[in-house]
């Protein structure tokens, strides 16, 4: 064997593997960049789920804007209040909470309520399918339920359920957006996660126009406007659309809508019931919108029950104070 | 031999990935999207300069004046993955911006056969410095032009009807198989082996 030209080896190699290891010692000694240690602290209390909700590219780019002041600390929407919190406290300042929204689906018209204009047959995509004359759905408002945001959900909190329509699972939303931007429809909402009552329907037009194409559209007739009772809901281009800070969730325009376009996340309502107290006023019979109590004057009143939607209109206006709200407000897993 | 030449045969005849079928790991591991080949592609560009050079340098002024030609495959390892650590580090200290646009596909390049594949073929073939700056500026283009091509050819798959059992990396596979069949039609181009 070759002795002298096996020790030249490795003497060589292992010499050359001992300069370049101090090289990069030296390298690393010297160029190490200082990262603010706040940034990292910030960077370790975001999510990592890089939804780009905050506006900024990524968590890494949050983090250094919030660090460098161009940011608030309560943009990060999966992380939320908790998230929020703890970026306030590593730069020293209090944090106005942000308010947890999820996503909402603002369409019912699945397959059998809202049939398909013609057969599609092209990448299954919801964007693609839009640019088709707006896509297969009867409705041209509607869903197109090719699960564009199934796909483009970070946290996999959207599936596509049996009647075409995408479900959104409210424990695993964070309410980033990032299906409300990408839905080519527009189909898809944020909502405050506190609200139980939204309106599913996505269509500007009006009655038959509805009707023709859609079971469970809103054909813009606005008897939820009349009998909302904060006057939370106002007609806009054939469509009510609702005010959040002024709903009380009460759920009459779920029950008064003829076309059942609201949805109710409640899982659950009370039944108002009446006690001896009554004097048989008949101011309750008076405020309540679904005729859901009877009685003689005078004598004390009975709610039917099949008819009390539980939404409490009756209880401010009786003066003996005899109605009780029985039974509390379902909140589906929110 | 002539420069055009050499820079033809590394970007269309003989392209690294689709001919040669070396550093296939980023073109199936990294082509999910364009942007993101996009990026590689940059990343490998300079990699491979800055290999090329390397490597040629420490072949030509150390390896053979030592008789050492044979530990060409562990030196050239061991250099680029060192200068690649090395220059993720000045990036990240004096170039930012382009930090943030190369850093995370820098350590994936540190010992591509991609790389490693142009610094033997820069020996092999006995090219001047010259020679194999053209040579590996060749072999980067192609590279990025193969990968960004298939990029865009698989983000169009993502969205086509295919066959579930078909779905990801068996399309990915018979779609590689067709564009290297296209560019076998560049072979003998200008007389280029």
């Amino acid at each position: 064997m070759d002795w002298p030209l096996v020790i030249k080896s490795v003497i060589g190699l292992s010499s050359l593997g001992l300069i370049l290891g101090i090289m990069l010692l030296v390298a690393w000694l010297k160029l190490t960049v200082k990262v603010d240690e706040r940034e990292q602290a910030a960077r370790a209390a975001l999510p990592g789920v890089n939804c780009g909700a905050c506006g900024y590219p990524g968590c890494d780019g949050y983090a250094a804007a919030v660090v460098a002041g161009k940011a608030p600390p309560n943009r990060c929407a999966p992380g939320g209040p908790q998230v929020a919190a703890r970026l306030g406290q590593i730069m020293g300042q209090e944090v106005a909470s942000s308010d947890p929204q999820v996503a909402v689906l603002i369409c019912r018209g699945g397959k059998a309520e809202s049939g398909q204009r013609f057969q599609y047959r092209g990448a299954t995509d919801c964007r693609q399918a839009a640019l088709l004359l707006g896509g297969p759905k009867a409705c041209i408002y509607g869903c197109v339920g090719l699960g564009h945001c199934v796909l483009v959900c970070p946290f996999k909190a959207i599936t596509i359920g049996d009647n075409g329509l995408p479900l959104v699972d409210p424990k695993k939303c964070t309410g980033c957006g990032k299906c409300v931007q990408e839905c080519p429809k527009s189909v898809l909402k944020l909502i405050p996660r506190t609200k139980l009552v939204f309106l599913a329907c996505a269509s500007h037009d009006k009655g038959k126009a509805v009707k023709d194409v859609c079971k469970v559209g809103c054909i813009g007739c606005g008897l939820c406007v009349k009998n909302c009772p904060t006057g939370a809901l106002r007609l806009e281009a054939n469509l009510p659309v609702m005010d959040f800070g002024k709903c009380i969730d009460c759920g009459i325009c779920v029950h008064k809508c003829p076309t059942k376009s609201f949805v109710d996340r409640a899982s659950g309502r009370p039944k108002a019931s009446i006690n001896p107290r009554c004097n048989g006023c008949g101011e309750c019979i008076k405020a309540c919108r679904f005729k859901a109590i009877e009685g003689e004057p005078g004598q004390q009143h009975r709610v039917l029950a099949d008819k009390c939607v539980g939404c409490g209109q009756c209880v401010p206006v009786c003066k003996p104070r005899a109605i009780d709200l029985i039974g509390a407000l379902g909140h589906r897993a929110a | 031999m002539n420069p055009a030449k050499i820079f033809l045969g590394a970007f269309l005849v003989n392209n690294i990935l689709l001919m040669r079928f070396i550093g296939l790991c980023p073109f199936f591991g990294v082509s999910s999207s364009v942007s993101t080949s996009v990026g590689m592609s940059a990343a490998v560009l300079f990699v491979m300069l800055l290999a090329a050079w390397v490597s040629w340098l420490l072949y030509h002024l150390l390896l053979v004046p030592f008789g050492l030609v044979f530990l060409r495959t562990a030196v050239f390892i061991l250099v680029i993955a060192a200068l690649v650590q090395f220059v993720e580090m000045f990036l990240k200290r004096y170039a930012r911006a382009l930090y943030s646009a190369l850093g995370i596909y820098l350590p994936l390049i540190t010992t591509n056969c991609a790389i490693l594949g142009v610094t033997f073929l820069n020996i092999d073939y006995k090219f001047s410095l010259l020679q194999a700056t053209i040579f590996a500026l060749g072999t980067a283009a192609g590279f990025a032009l193969a990968i960004v091509l298939f990029a865009a050819i698989r983000e169009r798959l993502d969205d086509a009807p295919i066959t579930p059992a078909l779905r990801g990396y068996p399309i990915a596979f018979i779609g590689a198989s067709l564009v290297s069949l296209a560019f076998l039609g560049f072979s003998a181009l200008f007389g280029i082996n």
